[in-house]
């Protein structure tokens, strides 16, 4: 029997030290009306020898192909020490550390992991995650409008150059509380947020203002004047930053006058793969006012009995689990191993390791954006600097295009199109410290010729090859 | 020690980065960051030697058994961890197209049929991170179904005195009143304050089943056909799916909504706290409502169902369809496991269970519902002990540690005073069951004879008792530069709170 190791003579005892015949019996206050019928649509059980080949087999059907997408999502190198670390059993296969005594190693890590996040933003407080950098944004709306003069004001401005799928999530989530998502345009040729496209919106008063930094387009925003801007309206400021980037630009709890209120992201770029989207880890950290809005987990240093140092969850009067229906949200469990994961990946970096990570992906991506840019037709949709992702316009359908490039085991971008009919043909391309000039090279190449292709099939004459 | 204590300046981990920093000059200088962050500075072995021994500060499955109530701390196979972490499945991005996509999506759509059909319902999403963002999307699929009735009056949701704390607030929001209904004596729904409690506002009702109590909630059928009958819906908590896989299913009770913990039921580990995956079945009426993404098949390929799909879904959850290394070790577990297997999770966690319980009883423990068959947990209340012998749970669940035992969960359910709930899972031997219970008889042994030595446990762990009031009273949430720390404590710096 899979992973239950009682011997026949043991249930037999088991049976007869409880005082019923057989395993059956223990199931005898379930009315059998509602006992389970057919379950032969479920797979037979396979031994382990099985389903490594059958998993084998699934994973080498999505190739490992060359990848230039980066769109919330990055591919970085991740060094071997931390999932090998991860792997401990003592890690791996811990709970939320209720019993802190026995927790320690747990405890420390998010203390740890709260510290280097503080560290990065310029806040006070950290969480000890959320489930990733949408559901981050989200839980920092809801915790923006707690906190609005007693969370009477339910408007918070976002902008469309947010990623579209967290503003997706924001939506699902903050919707259900009538919470107003009101979109605030890009420039159309910087495709950043500007003071001309959210004086219209604050005539009526707004709990925050969302500012990524980058934004989805990889474009900086100019953060100290919109900081001020909000703060001068009495809202708060929400900075969702890619934390790789922090490493060389000005962190949240700096911008303008007062800094950031709260700042939340995707904490993937820090030792996690990309595994198809998940398990990733959001962070959430605010000012020290706020504190007492911060939703999940959070680990506090105290002493124990003899005055010694040690950690423990704290501030749980705000959780669930004591607060029932008053709680500042409903999560519990969230992303603790990808937590420990981020701490292992920052500690081996460091602040100059993290710099120059930062430093290679954007070199890298203005190196490609200068390689594609030789195909006629590929220019920079926006003027303004980026830190490692573009978006380019296209000479031919973008769908078409990254389709093409696909059958040779590139994928060329993100395709804009789809969230933003307005830009389209367009997609987002990303180079991170991954890939290598040759990389960059074979994509501009194939990229040139996908298009030259499709311009030769568009003439009235059948061209020759 | 901290991993800041043991930073000297220009140390590093030089292998991890790249090996020079190129020019970045270009990045406007308003907007660059003056100061460096303050991140450790150390060498990989310093690393992996500090991780290292956090680890071993840590119980966990791998070393201990933990029979924590409610949280179905059972073994982890290395298989689902290794065969998820086959670099294909770690490399694929997200928003890889089809041509790269169908060996994920062909684990995602099976998993998908082997929830459905485990359970007893109609289709299945993957899409929620967690237990309580499971929650989150059942309760919105209620709203989001009573609304595109026009039924917008039902704006109550009914939730029992025992539930998990994440009910009332996962309730509360969606944007829903909560009301609480009691627990009979015997550990049954009070049918007569159920019905009481129904109206035109009743928009649905939460369950666990098995209960919170650890024992399986009778009158179900009873409480599905009233809800039912006031227009409302039943939500079914899986918080103890591990009692009944494959021998009852959810679907066949009545619930129309359901969301499974797969770090519980299915095996996935709990990484000191996450990630966990919490999908959500709904029966036919409800499907339209799922959350995104979903997995169809057409023919032979595989492909994602987005919001042009299903325009009335509640949306998504997270920014890539949830946490899809947790689906895979769940999926794996599955096929491991498989349809025989199923059924006998079931059976034989209720059988560790009730030998659990059985022996503690004849020890001289009190059980909470004694008259009762135990389902995969059990309570016991130590009420006789904390008057006779001054000694409280909390005492006894930390001197447990000293023996080499997680504790189970203390002080919950709320409604059973000074309570231990006792989940331990079917993957435990009868010889580690056996030596809890002379654990927990000794311990009593000891409250009798040195209580202050329970009273002071625990004595062999890292740490002593911790103060937890200390730690709500005087937050110290993040270490600082220059902070000085000693045996006394941490001096400078530490974060008042300002309330």
């Amino acid at each position: 029997m899979p992973f239950i190791p009682h011997t026949p003579d043991q249930v037999r005892a088991m049976l007869a030290a409880i005082g019923v015949e057989d395993i059956d019996d223990l199931f005898d206050e379930i009315p059998p009306a509602l006992r389970a019928g057919d379950l032969s649509t479920l797979p037979e059980a396979l031994p382990e020898m099985t389903v490594a080949r059958l998993m084998a087999a699934r994973a080498r059907a999505d190739g490992q192909p060359l990848c230039f997408i980066g769109a919330g999502a990055y591919d970085h190198h991740v060094p071997a020490a931390v999932w090998q670390l991860l792997s401990r059993g003592e890690l791996y296969s811990a709970y939320t550390p209720y019993q802190a005594e026995a927790s320690q190693g747990t405890l420390q890590i998010l203390y740890e992991f709260q510290s280097m996040m503080t560290a990065l933003t310029a806040l006070d407080v950290s969480n000890a995650s959320l489930y990733d950098g949408a559901s981050a944004v989200a839980e920092a709306i809801l915790m923006a409008v707690r906190a609005s003069r007693h969370g009477k004001v339910r408007r918070v401005l976002i902008p469309r150059g947010l990623h579209p799928r967290y503003r997706a999530v924001a939506q699902t989530i903050v919707s259900q509380q009538d919470i107003e998502l009101v979109e605030v345009p890009f420039d159309p040729s910087g495709g950043h947020l500007t003071l001309a496209a959210l004086e219209p919106l604050a005539a009526e008063p707004f709990a925050a203002l969302v500012v990524p930094q980058p934004n989805f387009f990889g474009v900086l925003e100019e953060v100290d004047t919109l900081t001020d801007w909000a703060q001068a309206h009495g809202a708060l400021v929400i900075a969702v930053v890619n934390p790789l980037a922090l490493a060389l630009l000005s962190p949240p709890g700096e911008w303008g006058s007062q800094g950031a209120d709260i700042a939340c992201g995707e904490a993937q770029p820090f030792g996690m793969p990309l595994a198809s989207g998940g398990p990733y880890a959001g962070f959430l950290c605010c000012k020290q006012a706020l504190m007492r809005q911060l939703p999940g987990r959070i680990a506090g240093r105290t002493l124990d009995l003899d005055g010694k140092p040690g950690y423990t969850l704290t501030l749980q009067a705000r959780e669930q689990h004591i607060r029932r229906s008053r709680a500042t949200s409903n999560i519990c469990t969230n992303q603790g191993l990808l937590v420990t994961a981020a701490t292992i990946h920052l500690a081996l970096l460091g602040a100059e390791g993290l710099a120059r990570t930062a430093a290679a992906c954007h070199a890298n991506t203005r190196r490609l954006v200068e390689r594609l840019g030789e195909t006629r037709g590929v220019t920079p949709r926006f003027h303004r600097p980026v830190f490692h992702e573009q978006a380019l316009r296209l000479p031919a359908p973008a769908a078409d295009v990254l389709r093409s490039l696909a059958a040779h085991n590139i994928l060329g971008g993100f395709d804009l199109g789809a969230d933003y009919p307005e830009l389209d043909p367009a997609i987002l391309v990303c180079a991170t410290e991954l890939r290598t000039n040759e990389d960059i090279d074979a994509f501009a190449a194939k990229l040139a010729r996908v298009i030259a292709t499709r311009s030769q099939a568009r003439c009235p004459v059948e061209p020759k090859f | 020690m901290l991993i800041f204590e043991e930073s000297r300046p220009g140390r590093r981990a030089r292998a991890q980065a790249p090996l020079t920093s190129p020019d970045s000059a270009d990045l406007p200088a308003h907007l660059r960051r003056q100061r460096p962050p303050a991140l450790p500075e150390v060498g990989e072995l310093q690393a992996v030697r500090h991780y290292t021994r956090l680890s071993q500060q840590n119980f966990s499955i791998d070393t201990h058994f933990y029979p924590l109530g409610s949280c179905t701390m059972k073994y982890n196979p290395r298989a689902c961890h290794a065969l998820a972490s086959l670099p294909g499945f770690l490399g694929r991005h997200p928003l890889s197209p089809p041509s790269h996509s169908q060996g994920i999506l062909a684990c995602l759509f099976e998993l998908q049929e082997i929830l459905a059909a485990v359970t007893g319902m109609h289709a299945v999403s993957l899409a929620p991170a967690a237990g309580a963002q499971g929650e989150f999307a059942g309760v919105a699929m209620i709203r989001a179904y009573h609304r595109a009735r026009g039924d917008l009056a039902r704006r109550e949701i009914l939730v029992p005195d025992a539930a998990h704390g994440t009910n009332p607030a996962t309730a509360a929001m969606c944007g829903f009143q909560v009301r609480e209904i009691p627990t009979g004596p015997a550990g049954d729904l009070d049918l007569q304050a159920l019905q009481a409690a129904l109206g035109p506002q009743t928009a649905g009702i939460m369950l666990t089943n098995p209960s919170t109590i650890g024992v399986f909630e009778r009158g179900i059928q009873a409480v599905a056909d009233r809800v039912h009958q006031a227009g409302g819906l039943l939500y079914y908590d899986g918080a103890n799916l591990n009692a009944i896989l494959g021998k009852v299913r959810p679907g066949d009770m009545g619930f129309d909504v359901i969301h499974m913990n797969l770090h519980k039921t299915f095996a996935t580990p709990h990484g000191g706290g996450g990630p966990g995956a919490g999908p959500v079945g709904v029966a036919a009426r409800l499907a339209p409502f799922l959350p995104l993404p979903l997995v169809a098949r057409d023919g032979p390929d595989y492909r994602w169902l987005e919001e042009a799909d299903r325009p009335q879904s509640i949306g998504r959850l997270t920014a890539f369809g949830g946490n899809m290394g947790i689906l895979l070790r769940a999926y794996i577990y599955a096929r491991l496991v498989g349809r025989e297997g199923m059924g006998r999770i079931a059976e034989y966690a209720t059988l560790n269970a009730n030998y659990l319980f059985t022996r503690l009883v004849a020890a001289g423990f009190e059980p909470a519902y004694g008259q009762r068959r135990a389902s995969h947990e059990f309570i016991l209340t130590l009420r006789r002990e904390v008057r006779e012998l001054g000694v409280t749970t909390m005492d006894v669940a930390k001197r447990l540690l000293d023996y080499g035992f997680h504790a189970p969960t203390t002080y919950f359910p709320l409604l059973v005073p000074e309570c231990l709930l006792i989940e331990p899972t079917e993957t435990e031997t009868p010889e580690e069951l056996d030596r809890f219970v002379a654990a927990l008889t000794a311990i009593r042994a000891e409250a009798q004879t040195d209580p202050e030595l329970v009273k002071s446990a625990p004595h062999s762990l890292p740490v002593r008792r911790l103060d937890d009031v200390r730690a709500a009273r005087e937050p110290d949430l993040a270490w600082r530069p220059g902070r000085i720390t000693d045996a006394a404590g941490p001096r400078g710096r530490s974060g008042k709170a300002e309330d």
